[in-house]
């Protein structure tokens, strides 16, 4: 992506990331969040946009995240220690998931991919010893050991803006990496890759891999900051279609539109969310709607009508 | 002349119907081989049987003395084999440039995407792509692309190349065109097996010639003795044109 | 007999199932769309049945009568005028589209009809039948044998009649059919409608079992998914096959881990087919 525009929203973007010290808790919590959904953005934009297949398993790696990440707390872990094992864990399972599960394509990745998620919930709901079952699990622990609002806020808010950094740079590195062309190759035609020497089954795993750690690692982050986590919040249906929607109004398969289409559309949903609190999900659908249907090419579809996009690369 | 190829036994079958029959067939190094026969004989079977795309059902399929019967096409594209498709296969998006970056970038050792792309750039030359290395795969003409598979397969730097139906769909000067490719290309000391319909491509170019028919071998000699071969005759034309033929020669 | 018992409750949830499962199949089969506002559709039904009778005194039988053309309008207008336009588009494109359609459709029956469950209570009660040792309730029968009939009639529409003979054209070579003067638009329209018709009648027998409410919605989807991955995609059959060993699979598994594993127990299922055999139990390889 040598789009200037982009760059530069980029850059501005994260220049922004640091500006809500304006000692508004409110400013910190949504940033929190648009940072936290930017992450599983761009994070899909591995599997579903470089490789091209449609992933809806974001939900379960963000829950699974979510409770491993808990639980090694409530074990006394160092929350970055946590965050790091329920990312490798997320990794090493969705590698090995993988294998089998990238063997199907389309409707029924999809389809697979988010019973998945569906599974990992009620495995979860049912092991009440382990995970508090359906009742939740309480994280009590306080790793900025301190009790302030203001320094929890800001310190959940720096940690998911490192984190968002930390994915976007690895996903970058993907992108230009023989990893990275490999997986836009199979997207193209993936029996003339097998031809050509690409292990598409390996490839396509560290794919799904690689769209499952940070995603994880952002549970856990999440985990730590609210203090309470139950099944249908981490594993809810909604962090699987958001991070999509967002990509594609970023535009496909591309990193930093993820980012951007994130931050966007989370503005969009925090001002309905104000505005239209009992026809939220209503509104949220029509978003949905009205962007596939009038913008199939995400805002990029916008800055090629206004001059502003040199080339496209697919 | 040392053997690079090896079928034994080969066969192949897809539910009811049994696409090759115990095929055994050696190619030599530096060979340039014509392997005809009519439709729906198994040509491009026995292409995907070597290739890995498809299990062969029995026999075995020795590369360079190596066993290659179980393994999978990208494992055989980085052993050396390396094939061009019937209805050309390439990735539509992609320019003409990173298509062949991506053959060499994957089947060759050490290369990275810019060095991939440096070597592309004077496979492309090699097959005359040059100017149209910045443009999107789809936009090439037919005959474009199928110097653009050329390319991607040569990038691959093979030890045997199988050319499937290079010429369909060419007029008569992109076929010699093709013609002069082939033969720079089996001067690079690859060896070549060329499935054809075009009998005057097959004359010319080919050292030998076997014949498919319904899935088994039925003639391997020169392309003279093929050609006056009164089974190559039947499978083609008909058992009452050969009977015809054979009695006014 | 516990057994009998169990494989009753398995043919009336499977028959349930093979006719929440039979319209989704279709469109999914025919248009490659999945339509995630089946479930929505459904419990839409359900409401449909529950005023009909709470206000017009209608049985829940006789509102199928109501219940098909307005269904088949609502679905032809929504494949028509909306998901046409991306009828092309990949797979991601048309999921979530039908996904924000059904947040909207979902959101707007909560704030028309609030989430609190809803019962269809017919009264007269219908009561229940005794066969020796077996104890069904009529109401279940009633649905039963209305599931199959419908399903049955979707499937005598599918084989006899014209507009069936081109879904089922459409359904195995799209641009052969439109060479052969297909209007293929307009057949898009009609399978997407009589997916909606087949959802919102389902909708109506249901309400006499389960109670109603657009919470539920969600769990309907789920079980045309694992129906159709069971038994095979865009064919009634499948539909039927799938439905009844759901059916069983649920019964059986009840009895043996419990009812609160149920849905665990179906999207386990559903993996372990995705794996081994995705084409479904009748089916032959279906859309990607």
């Amino acid at each position: 992506m040598k789009n200037r525009i982009y760059y530069g929203a980029i850059v501005l973007l994260v220049v922004f990331g640091c500006l809500p010290l304006f000692d508004s808790s409110y400013a910190l919590r949504i940033g929190t969040f648009a940072c936290m959904y930017a992450i599983m953005a761009v994070s899909w934009t591995v599997i579903g946009g470089f490789t091209g297949y449609p992933s809806f398993g974001t939900a379960a790696f963000f829950g699974f995240g979510a409770y491993c990440g808990g639980m090694l707390i409530n074990k006394g872990w160092p929350l970055f220690a946590a965050a790091g094992a329920a990312g490798a864990a997320a990794f090493v399972s969705a590698l090995v998931l993988g294998i089998v599960l990238l063997r199907l394509r389309g409707h029924y990745f999809a389809i697979a991919s988010l019973a998945v998620a569906e599974v990992l919930r009620e495995v979860t709901n049912s092991a009440t010893e382990l995970t508090g079952g359906g009742m939740g699990l309480n994280i009590p622990v306080s790793v900025t050991g301190s009790n302030s609002v203001m320094d929890e806020a800001s310190f959940f808010f720096w940690a998911m803006w490192a984190l968002l950094l930390l994915t976007f740079m690895a996903v970058r590195v993907i992108q230009e990496s023989k990893l990275g062309f490999g997986l836009i190759c199979i997207k193209q035609n993936e029996s003339a890759a097998d031809m050509i020497g690409v292990n598409a089954t390996i490839y396509k795993s560290l794919a799904f891999a690689f769209s499952g750690v940070f995603v994880a690692m952002a549970g856990a982050l999440y985990a730590a900051w609210v203090h309470y986590i139950e099944p249908p919040d981490v594993f809810d249906i909604l962090f699987a279609v958001k991070p999509i929607v967002m990509a594609l109004l970023g535009g496909l398969g591309s990193p930093a539109g993820a980012v951007l289409g994130a931050f966007v559309f989370l503005g969009i949903e925090e001002m309905v969310w104000r505005n239209y609190l009992q026809i939220h999900s209503g509104v949220l659908g029509l978003l949905v709607v009205v962007l596939l249907l009038f913008l199939p090419n995400g805002m990029m579809s916008i800055s090629k009508r206004l001059g502003l996009t040199g080339g496209h690369r697919g | 002349m040392a053997e690079v190829l090896v079928l034994e036994g080969v066969s192949r079958r897809f539910g009811g119907v049994q696409a090759l029959q115990d095929v055994s067939l050696s190619v030599g190094s530096g060979e340039i081989l014509g392997l005809i026969g009519p439709n729906g004989a198994g040509k491009t079977t026995l292409v995907n049987v070597v290739t890995g795309v498809r299990r062969a059902s029995a026999g075995r399929v020795m590369f360079e003395g190596r066993n290659i019967t179980a393994l999978q096409p990208y494992q055989t594209a980085r052993a050396g084999l390396a094939r061009t498709f019937q209805i050309v296969q390439p990735f539509p998006d992609l320019t003409a440039l990173d298509n062949v970056a991506a053959a060499a970038l994957f089947s060759q050792r050490g290369m990275s995407p810019a060095s991939a792309r440096d070597f592309a750039a004077s496979q492309l030359e090699f097959v005359g792509l040059g100017q149209h290395a910045a443009k999107p795969a789809h936009t090439l003409t037919l005959a474009m692309r199928k110097r653009l598979e050329l390319a991607k397969a040569v990038a691959m730097k093979p030890k045997l190349l199988f050319l499937d139906e290079v010429n369909a769909g060419l007029n008569a000067s992109e076929v010699d065109h093709a013609m002069v490719l082939i033969h720079e290309i089996a001067q690079r000391g690859i060896t070549i097996v060329l499935i054809e319909h075009l009998m005057k491509v097959v004359l010319t170019v080919c050292s030998r010639v076997v014949v498919l028919q319904n899935g088994a071998l039925i003639a391997d000699g020169t392309p003279q003795e093929i050609v006056n071969d009164r089974r190559v005759v039947e499978a083609y034309l008909g058992k009452k044109y050969a009977q015809l033929s054979a009695a006014t020669s | 007999m516990l057994i009998f018992q169990i494989l009753l409750n398995a043919i009336v949830l499977g028959s349930l199932y093979a006719c929440i499962a039979a319209g989704f199949s279709l469109v999914w089969g025919v248009l490659n769309v999945i339509n995630l506002m089946h479930g929505s559709f459904i419990v839409l039904g359900s409401y449909l049945a529950w005023g009909a009778y709470n206000a017009l005194g209608l049985a829940p039988w006789t509102s199928l009568l109501i219940a098909a053309p307005v269904f088949f309008c609502l679905g032809y207008a929504i494949q028509r005028g909306i998901l046409n336009r991306v009828i092309a588009a990949p797979v991601l494109v048309t999921l979530t589209l039908t996904f924000g359609l059904d947040l909207m459709l979902n959101n707007a029956m909560l704030v028309a009809f609030k989430a609190d469950y809803r019962q269809l209570v017919l009264d007269p009660s219908l009561g229940s039948l005794s066969v020796g040792s077996l104890v069904v309730p009529i109401d279940r029968i009633v649905a039963t044998v209305f599931s199959l009939l419908l399903t049955l009639a979707l499937f005598l529409v599918l084989r006899r009649s014209r507009v069936g003979r081109a879904i089922v054209a459409v359904r195995m070579d799209r641009d052969a059919s439109r060479l052969m003067g297909v209007d293929v638009p307009s057949i898009y329209a009609t399978a997407f409608g009589l997916g909606a018709a087949m959802a919102g009648c389902a909708g109506v027998l249901l309400a006499m079992i389960f109670p109603i409410s657009p919470i539920a919605s969600g769990s309907y989807l789920g079980k045309a998914f694992v129906v159709c991955v069971l038994g095979g995609l865009g064919s009634v059959p499948g539909a039927v096959v799938g439905g009844l060993f759901l059916g069983i699979v649920e019964s059986f598994g009840s009895l043996a881990f419990g009812p609160e594993h149920a849905i665990t127990l179906s999207f386990g299922l559903l993996i372990v087919f995705l794996i081994v055999r995705p084409q479904g139990l009748l089916g032959k390889q279906g859309f990607e």
